[in-house]
C-alpha cells in the first residue's frame, strides 16, 4: 500500500540474473500536509508494538517483502 | 559547457557475477586516485595554469569523466542484481548499511572521498608534478585490480582505461616542457 515500483532496464548482457522489479518505500507521511484530526487509533499497548497510535501512519516494512 | 553523448567512451561488457570485485573497482571510482579526484583536480587547476596548458587540462578533465562513468556502469552491473546477503559475502555490507544499492563515491575500503586528495597550489610546475604523480598512481591502481580480476571482458575494459594513463601522464610532461620554454624569453605585449 505504501509502496511504489519501477521496471529498471535489464540488459541481456548483465553478469548477475537480473532483478526485474525494483521497489521502493512511500511512506504514509508524505500523503498527508498535517495529520488529520480524529484518526483512527489503536490501544496503547498495541501502539508500543507497530511504534504509532495511528494505523494510518504504520507501514510496516518486513524483510520479507524484498525492497532491496 | 559540455555536450554529453549517451553512450561510454569504451564499452564496458561484465563477464561474471562477481559483486565482489566491484568492491576493488570502487578503488578507481571514489579512492584518492581515482577518476574522480583526476576529473575534479584538473577542473579547477585549469583556471590557473599558464594560458599554453590550459587546454590540457581541460580535455585530461573531461576525460577523466567519461572513465568514471566506465568504473560507475561496472560497480553498478555487479552490485544491481545482488541480494543483500550476497552483498554481505561480497564485503559490500558496510556499504550497503550506509548506501543500500546505490553506488557512493568512496574507496575499496569504504572511507569516503574527499577534497583532500587533491590539491590546487597555484603554481604551475607544482600543479603539473602533482598531477603527472596521479596519472602514474592510478596507472599502477588499474594495474592492481587487473591483478585480482578473473573477469576478462572488465580486464579489457580496464587496460584500456590503464593506456589512456600513460597518454595523461605524457601530455602533463610536455606541459611542463611547455613551460620550461618560457625561460628567459624575450617577450614584447
Ligand atoms: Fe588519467
Amino acid at each position: 500500500m505504501y509502496r511504489g515500483s519501477y521496471r529498471p532496464y535489464v540488459s541481456p548482457l548483465d553478469p548477475c540474473p537480473p532483478m526485474r522489479v525494483k521497489k521502493f518505500v512511500l511512506p504514509p507521511p508524505i500523503f498527508m500536509d498535517f495529520q488529520p484530526p480524529d484518526l483512527e487509533q489503536v490501544s496503547p499497548r498495541e501502539a508500543l508494538m507497530i511504534g504509532t497510535l495511528w494505523p494510518l501512519l504504520a507501514d510496516e516494512f518486513y524483510r520479507e517483502e524484498g525492497i532491496s | 559547457m559540455w555536450v554529453y553523448e549517451k553512450k561510454l567512451l569504451y564499452p564496458v561488457e561484465v563477464g561474471e557475477c562477481n559483486p565482489k570485485l566491484a568492491r576493488y573497482l570502487m578503488e578507481q571510482y571514489g579512492g584518492a586516485d581515482g577518476e574522480l579526484a583526476a576529473a575534479l583536480r584538473y577542473m579547477n587547476q585549469r583556471y590557473t595554469v599558464p594560458t599554453k596548458v590550459i587546454g590540457v587540462l581541460n580535455d585530461i578533465a573531461t576525460e577523466e569523466f567519461s572513465h568514471l562513468e566506465m568504473l560507475a556502469t561496472m560497480i553498478y552491473k555487479l552490485t544491481k542484481d545482488a541480494t543483500p546477503e550476497q552483498l554481505v559475502e561480497a564485503g559490500l555490507g558496510a556499504h550497503f548499511a550506509n548506501h543500500g544499492h546505490s553506488l557512493f563515491y568512496e574507496n575499496a575500503a569504504g572511507v569516503p572521498w574527499t577534497a583532500s586528495y587533491i590539491q590546487s597550489k597555484g603554481d604551475p610546475i607544482a600543479d603539473l608534478y602533482e598531477d603527472i604523480a596521479a596519472e602514474e598512481k592510478a596507472r599502477a591502481t588499474y594495474q592492481w585490480l587487473i591483478d585480482i580480476s578473473d573477469d576478462v571482458l572488465i580486464n579489457d575494459s580496464l587496460r584500456f582505461l590503464r593506456e589512456r594513463e600513460n597518454i595523461h601522464s605524457l601530455r602533463f610532461r610536455e606541459s611542463v616542457e611547455i613551460l620550461k620554454d618560457e625561460r628567459d624569453r624575450k617577450k614584447i605585449f
